[in-house]
């Protein structure tokens, strides 16, 4: 896998190549690997290597990017070529900083806390995982299906990756990471049951317990009663928090709120969600995973983005923030300097929150205990297809899936057939009841995150499927 | 690049590989876009590498890399030869591939004017004019627009003795208006939302599209929308714009259809299907006037899923998936061909690029148009009570694909024939089934285009792929609609 050094060296052969005002060259890839199981096989079993260089090159107001997978001379030479073509024929963009020095990337200037501290999240024992290992993990979920006479799909994966960003002013950045993930589908005759879990580090993962859990849920689950569509209280495992409120993190962007897209806008400082909704995007903290800096290589600050259901703030890239500070919103808006949560230039989107984190609450309770004081809901295991129906009362529809189950005096009464929602994101975060303690958890629809399973009252159930 | 294959294929042999493939792919993209009078990106890349996929002791191995030196690729086809033992160690049946006779083949994407000769410079001057049209009318918030071309060159090699040179090309196009107003924010698209009109054709396509002239009209629209009536709920016939219709098929037709679904290669992520064997040719899909078709057949149009050759070698086909309204055909490869009484497989395997494993996708899945001359205002005035949607704005359905739900950017209520006022947040919803069964009418063939879906997302890890989707204007009876707004 390329290292720092290497980079460095890379970097350095571009720059005798180009003839821009200023130059940034970022560097990702890595080894991955999947082992992918159904029916109680391994049907799909891929590896895959890739280093991908990309060359950002200024001219005056003016930037474009090129990409090669290629570290030859002549690949590289043709990288910054394209660059350089495309960049000079850009219309100015006044928007356009220089590089950063590396006393801008790390945050050392400006009013905000310090930049995040992360802690290595590169483990052997992952990089190290071989084919074999995959097979014998899988071999073990398989066992669990047989034994509960179920059928399992799933995956699991590992790899180790890099980021580097290099530039002309002298800043550079370097991150390494392992990854692995484990996702478990069992299926009865008429249900199902599911589980998924991920961590830069493979012995966290343990796909015995994966599997039991999601066996139980396809066998507590079979013979789905038919309940109608209408508001319910539900209690929804963090998977499903994550996958439901990861379609608002787009929004706490600077961008979003200049272009007028975010649902933020003109609410900022007004308290949208319940009491007990407390929002951190923090890098460095020990459950999540990524780089601690952002794609022009400034270090992320850790941000308060909500908090007791205020909306606090909105991070920033570099370029952004310069705007918005010009901008008719700048009073109303909260602090703005740059976070560390630009996507790399050039871009439409500007910046988006990463690394969330929801704060625990003071009284916490397990999903157990929400069952227990629950007279009449719904348990969801996982959401699934959800998109935005509507984008300022972020209104979302999607499906439950792979474990709903009724809850009836306290007590889980059975599977129920899957319901499709429309459901307000600022209605649902209003009506938290209760939470649990947030767990690093992962879904399909969303990036990982650490956040709670939720009680939640009044969900509004709009339809009901055959199974 | 033979050479490559070679080192691959013969190091798959000597360690034991009952059966090989090599696929060394060269990929480049153009990407251009604008928002609110500025470049928002410009970006060139490239990306080229190899992949070995084998069978070895019954069972699936696939390697892939970006290096492409001798030691490189031997490793890697050494690599996918044993995770293929791996695998094998968890299995119930050896992997059984249906016969297919190797082809030598040269396919190219026929194209009038190479995008990539088309100077950035005047790319972007198109651009900043239709951005500059979007926001001359009051009222939009936000305007981007978009311009991406693709080439794809891939060498395919088996050890079966196919030897496959292919060469792709797509264009897409396209741009959206914002109105951001009180606690509203309206949205319109042209020509498609998903970033316009995607198609594997040449720089010819963004001269058909018009994007200028429509910037005004599409802008307006998006505006007007806020004094608009609320889409009424309760059951009413729905029409059906073709892009619409085509995401609809996309959705409810295309994914079920899939027979790696079917037999729950994808429980985990993508789902399952309800279209279980026993339906085929015994299920009443839709109405006699559904029919439709996979054809990856260059003579189908130039839809994103059309091309020579699959990427197993197997030559691009048309399988009747409803005749009729009976359901008829599902999509399949080598694999999994024999599961439905197939000897040769329908030709549908697809990989994003040259370091994914390749996967049953959808061609082009359109539904034919009517044989009776029939245009959209002819069908307007032929309807009493409907509403019109028009340009999706929000798709869902559940993982074994019954019940969807989808809004559009814009509606119409048609009234006695004639469109009588405009509508906004139109959504509808329903079972597959059912709804293909309410269609009671379709536009001709004049009222047909074949749309490009460029972002339909399969497999783990996850690839991104384009399909195609040829539609006509559509009418169906006692539809649920207004549904995402019921109850809030």
């Amino acid at each position: 896998m390329l290292n720092f050094e290497q980079a460095g060296d890379i970097f350095n052969r571009i720059r005798k190549l180009s003839s821009a005002d200023e130059l940034e060259v970022l560097f990702t890839g890595g080894r991955f690997a999947l082992t992918r199981f159904a029916n109680n096989t391994i049907h799909q079993n891929v590896a895959e290597e890739n280093h991908i260089v990309s060359v950002r090159t200024v001219f005056g107001k003016k930037t474009a990017r090129a990409f090669t997978n290629k570290f030859d001379d002549e690949s590289l030479l043709q990288a910054v070529k394209s660059s350089e073509n495309l960049a000079k024929v850009q219309h100015p963009d006044p928007d356009l900083l220089p590089v950063p020095t590396s006393q801008e990337a790390s945050g050392s200037v400006g009013p905000s806390a310090r930049s995040t501290q992360t802690p290595s999240r590169h483990f052997e024992q992952t990089a190290g995982i071989t084919p074999e290992l995959r097979a014998d993990g899988v071999a073990k979920i398989v066992a669990v299906a047989d034994q509960h006479k179920l059928t399992t799909a799933g995956t699991f994966s590992s790899g180790e990756s890099f980021e580097g960003v290099f530039n002309s002013r002298g800043h550079s950045a370097w991150h390494t990471q392992t990854a692995a993930e484990i996702s478990i589908t069992m299926l009865g005759e008429d249900s199902s049951g599911w589980q998924k879990a991920s961590s830069p580090n493979v012995t966290n993962l343990d796909p015995l317990r994966l599997a039991e859990i999601a066996a139980q849920k396809a066998v507590d689950s079979a013979r789905p009663q038919d309940i109608p569509a209408g508001k319910y209280t539900v209690i929804l495992e963090p998977a499903a928090v994550l996958d439901f409120v990861g379609f608002m993190f787009w929004d706490y962007s600077g961008m979003a709120i200049l272009d007028q897209r975010s649902f933020l806008t003109g609410r900022i400082g007004t308290k949208l969600f319940g009491e007990n909704v407390t929002i951190w995007d923090d890098a460095g903290h020990p459950l999540q995973a990524g780089s601690p800096f952002d794609g022009e290589g400034v270090s992320r600050k850790r941000i308060a983005l909500v908090e007791n259901g205020i909306v606090r703030r909105v991070v920033y890239a570099r370029a952004t923030a310069e705007r918005m500070k010009r901008s008719e919103h700048r009073d109303s808006v909260g602090p703005i300097e740059p976070t560390g949560h630009g996507f790399s230039l050039p871009n439409e989107m500007g910046e988006m929150p990463l690394n969330i984190v929801f704060a625990p609450v003071g009284n916490p309770q397990s999903v157990e205990q929400m069952i227990a004081s629950t007279e009449q809901g719904i348990l969801v295991t996982r959401l699934w297809y959800i998109r935005e129906v509507e984008p300022f009362e972020k209104m979302l529809t999607g499906m439950t899936r792979d474990g709903t189950f009724l809850v009836q005096h306290g007590q889980v009464h059975g599977g129920v057939r899957n319901f499709r929602f429309n459901e307000s994101l600022i209605h649902m975060l209003s009506n938290v009841e209760a939470m649990s303690v947030p767990v690093r958890s992962c879904g399909e629809e969303s990036f990982d995150m650490v956040v709670p399973a939720m009680k939640v009252r009044d969900f509004n159930f709009t339809e009901v499927t055959k199974f | 690049m033979k050479h490559i294959a070679n080192w691959a294929l013969n190091t798959a042999d000597v360690r034991g590989a009952s059966y090989a493939d090599v696929r060394v792919v060269a990929q480049r993209n153009r990407a251009l876009s604008t928002k609110n009078g500025k470049v928002g990106s410009a970006s060139d890349a490239e990306s080229v590498g190899m992949s070995v996929r084998v069978i070895a002791d019954g069972a699936w191995g696939f390697a892939a890399s970006s290096e492409l030196g001798r030691a490189a690729v031997e490793k890697t086809a050494a690599e996918a030869v044993a995770i293929a033992r791996a695998s094998a160690k968890v299995k119930r049946e050896n992997v059984r591939m249906a016969a297919e006779k190797p082809a030598t083949a040269e396919w190219n994407t026929p194209c009038k004017i190479d995008p990539f000769t088309v100077s950035v410079t005047q790319n972007i001057d198109l651009l900043l004019k239709i951005d500059a049209e979007l926001r001359s009318v009051a009222g939009i918030t936000l305007a981007e627009t978009n311009l991406n071309f693709n080439r794809e060159e891939q060498w395919f090699t088996s050890s079966e003795g196919a030897d496959i040179h292919q060469t792709k090309l797509s264009t897409g196009a396209g741009y959206a208006a914002y109105a951001f107003a009180g606690n509203e924010i309206q949205k319109r698209s042209y020509p498609n939302s998903f970033g316009g009109q995607w198609q594997n054709k040449g720089y010819e396509l963004v001269q058909e599209l018009r994007l200028l002239e429509n910037a005004r009209r599409i802008a307006e629209e998006a505006v007007a929308l806020h004094k608009a009536d609320q889409c009424p709920e309760g059951k009413l016939d729905i029409v059906l714009d073709s892009s619409q219709l085509g995401l609809q098929i996309h959705e409810s037709v295309g994914h079920p259809i899939e027979l790696d679904r079917v037999l729950g290669m994808e429980a985990n992520f993508a789902g399952t299907s309800f279209l279980t064997l026993d339906k085929l040719r015994t299920l009443r899909y839709g109405s006699d006037l559904v029919n439709v078709v996979a054809d990856a057949r260059q003579e189908h149009g130039p839809g994103l899923g059309t091309f020579g050759y699959d990427d197993e070698g197997v030559e691009a086909q048309c399988t009747p998936i409803i005749t009729h309204g009976l359901f008829t055909g599902y999509l399949s490869s080598r694999e999994t061909a024999h599961t439905i009484g197939l000897n040769r497989s329908g030709g549908t395997l697809r990989a994003e690029g040259w370091n994914r494993l390749p996967m049953i996708r959808m061609t082009n899945i359109s539904i034919l148009p009517g044989e009776k001359p029939l245009t959209l205002e002819q069908l307007v005035a032929d309807t009493d009570h409907a509403i019109l949607m028009e340009t999706n704005r929000s798709w869902s359905i559940d993982d074994k694909r019954y019940n969807f739900q989808f809004g559009c950017e814009i509606g119409w209520e048609i009234k006695n024939g004639k469109r009588v006022r405009m509508i906004k947040n139109p959504s509808y919803s329903g079972i597959t089934t059912d709804f293909w069964n309410s269609m009671d009418a379709i536009c001709s063939r004049d009222e047909w285009t074949l749309w490009g879906t460029p972002n339909c997302g399969k497999g783990q890890p996850q690839q991104v792929m384009g399909t195609g989707h040829g539609a006509s204007p559509a009418r169906f009876r006692e539809i649920k609609v207004g549904s995402a707004f019921q109850g809030s």
